[in-house]
């Protein structure tokens, strides 16, 4: 008797910890942490699936923050840290969210997580909230948030949204870091600050480096239709390298 | 219960809510007290910077103003806060400090308060006068410090809250804040017009023609900049007049 009582607790054991695992990484089989499918969930969003370049999303903030590199940077940080948390918030909550207001919920779980996040700034980084002033706020209407907790989060474990969000949001770091360096490169001819390209002065003979040889930056690069530019360019270079990008007629 | 049924929708989103709220709540009343000693200490070390710079000489010794230095040895040099009204008459029972200017331009301009603070720094004596105005996106605001002279501008300070990072956010860089320096707020008739931000200005180093040169990209920012200066000193004249008056001032 005893001994049927055991297996039988045994197996609900089992039971139980299938349920959980399945509830946690949304498969049923036993997976390494970085398994190569999880690895993919990583690593596409960089290239393959780049939320800016392949499915568009998230260029408003593109134009908006990218005319220096410093703030971009930030901003991508700030990005990675709000999406890792809302996927994994909405993952655990994906069983119990009622379907006709999960779009609220989503929003309600971003806004609070970005809310905190520049609280936190204010108190203990107050420099850095600075910096990124409305930045933080604008995070709110990034629209690869909202797509990536209503097309991946909300279908998949915890685990697996965390590295989707870190991914996707790595992404868009990605290309927003590039078409800031090449804005504030062109646009004041500087790089997180520094004079790269040498020093403007008032006239030719103040000034040293390429501004010497009358080099000119050029101020178009600091409006945002240069950002649409830089990033049509970026598309081109990708799809070039990237053959299965191309659309078939 | 039935996921989709109203009941459970309403139980969700009514415990989700106050959840959120909860929290957040919670972390904002703990945060507060940080936040606004930052704010506080942040305001020290704008007034200090005006007319030092950014690194204070402190009974010798050269410190970089961090905001802990600004809020430690802001009391050995701002020797007074004085509360005015647009008339130039001394409000005694207000703590200039603690005016929040943005609320006072709300107000009508009679029964606004103005701060203004004194400063001693080595052998010279400053007047600080906080600014405010607006920008292309929101509020800016800073501070000008003026020599004893009240005429020649020591030093300034912007800040912002949103302008575009890379043009009307340039207004806080050095070398933005570093052309008003020297420059003058009264005009050659004596009257006071503060200091221009010019689009296409070709003064050169000019420091009496009562303006500097733009940002390029930056029109309605540095507009912001110039009304600013203008619109908040003016209401400062009459006291300035009487300390011109009495003996305190060295009239140039």
């Amino acid at each position: 008797m005893d001994t049927k009582k055991n297996q039988d607790n045994a197996m609900k054991e089992t039971e139980k910890k299938k349920e959980l695992m399945m509830f946690l990484s949304g498969s049923e089989e036993k997976e390494h942490f970085l398994s190569s499918a999880n690895r993919k969930i990583l690593s596409d969003p960089l290239n393959d699936d780049n939320p800016i370049t392949v499915q568009v999303l998230g260029i408003c903030s593109a134009l908006a923050i990218t005319v220096q590199l410093k703030p971009a940077i930030v901003m991508s940080l700030a990005v990675v840290f709000v999406m890792a948390f809302s996927n994994v918030i909405i993952s655990l909550l994906r069983n119990s969210i009622p379907g006709r207001i999960r779009i609220i919920v989503q929003l309600v779980v971003v806004a609070a997580m970005v809310i905190l996040v520049d609280q936190i700034l204010k108190a203990y980084a107050y420099d850095v909230s600075k910096q990124l002033s409305i930045f933080i706020g604008l995070i709110i209407t990034n629209c690869i948030i909202m797509g990536r907790l209503e097309a991946f989060a909300l279908g998949n474990g915890p685990y697996k949204s965390l590295l989707d969000g870190i991914g996707n949001a790595a992404g868009y770091g990605l290309i927003l870091i590039i078409i800031a360096f090449f804005r504030e490169l062109l646009g004041s001819g500087k790089l997180l600050g520094y004079e790269v390209l040498g020093h403007k002065g008032l006239t030719l003979a103040d000034s040293t480096g390429l501004y010497a040889l009358g080099y000119e930056d050029n101020g178009f690069f600091l409006l945002s239709p240069m950002a649409l530019i830089v990033v049509g360019v970026i598309i081109w270079v990708q799809r070039s390298r990237n053959r299965k990008l191309i659309e078939e007629n | 219960m039935d996921k989709n049924g109203n009941a459970y929708t309403f139980i969700f989103a009514i415990a989700m809510v106050i959840v959120v709220g909860v929290a957040l709540s919670f972390t904002a009343t703990q945060l507060k007290p940080l936040q606004d000693e930052n704010v506080r200490q942040e305001k020290m070390q704008n007034i200090l910077s005006t007319f030092v710079g950014e690194k204070i000489n402190v009974e010798g010794e050269e410190k970089e103003l961090t905001r802990d230095v600004a809020s430690e040895v802001y009391g050995e040099f701002v020797s007074e806060e004085i509360s005015l009204d647009n008339k130039g008459n001394v409000k005694k029972d207000v703590d200039a400090f603690k005016v929040n200017l943005a609320k006072e331009l709300s107000k009508p301009n009679d029964e606004r308060t103005y701060p203004l603070y004194v400063a001693n720094y080595g052998e010279d004596k400053f007047y600080i006068v906080p600014l405010r105005g607006s920008g292309l996106w929101g509020p800016i605001w800073g501070y000008i410090a003026l020599k004893d002279d009240i005429n020649t501008i020591k030093g300034v300070v912007f800040d912002h809250a949103g302008e575009t990072a890379g043009l009307g956010a340039e207004i806080t860089t050095d070398w933005f804040m570093e052309r008003f320096t020297d420059e003058v707020i009264y005009d050659a008739d004596g009257s006071l017009i503060g200091v221009a931000v010019v689009k296409g200005y070709s003064g050169g180093t000019d420091k009496s023609d009562n303006a500097v040169d733009a940002i390029s990209g930056a029109t309605i920012t540095g507009d912001g900049v110039s009304d600013m200066i203008q619109n908040i000193l003016k209401n400062y004249e009459p006291y300035f007049k009487e300390l011109k008056k009495s003996d305190k001032v060295a009239i140039r």
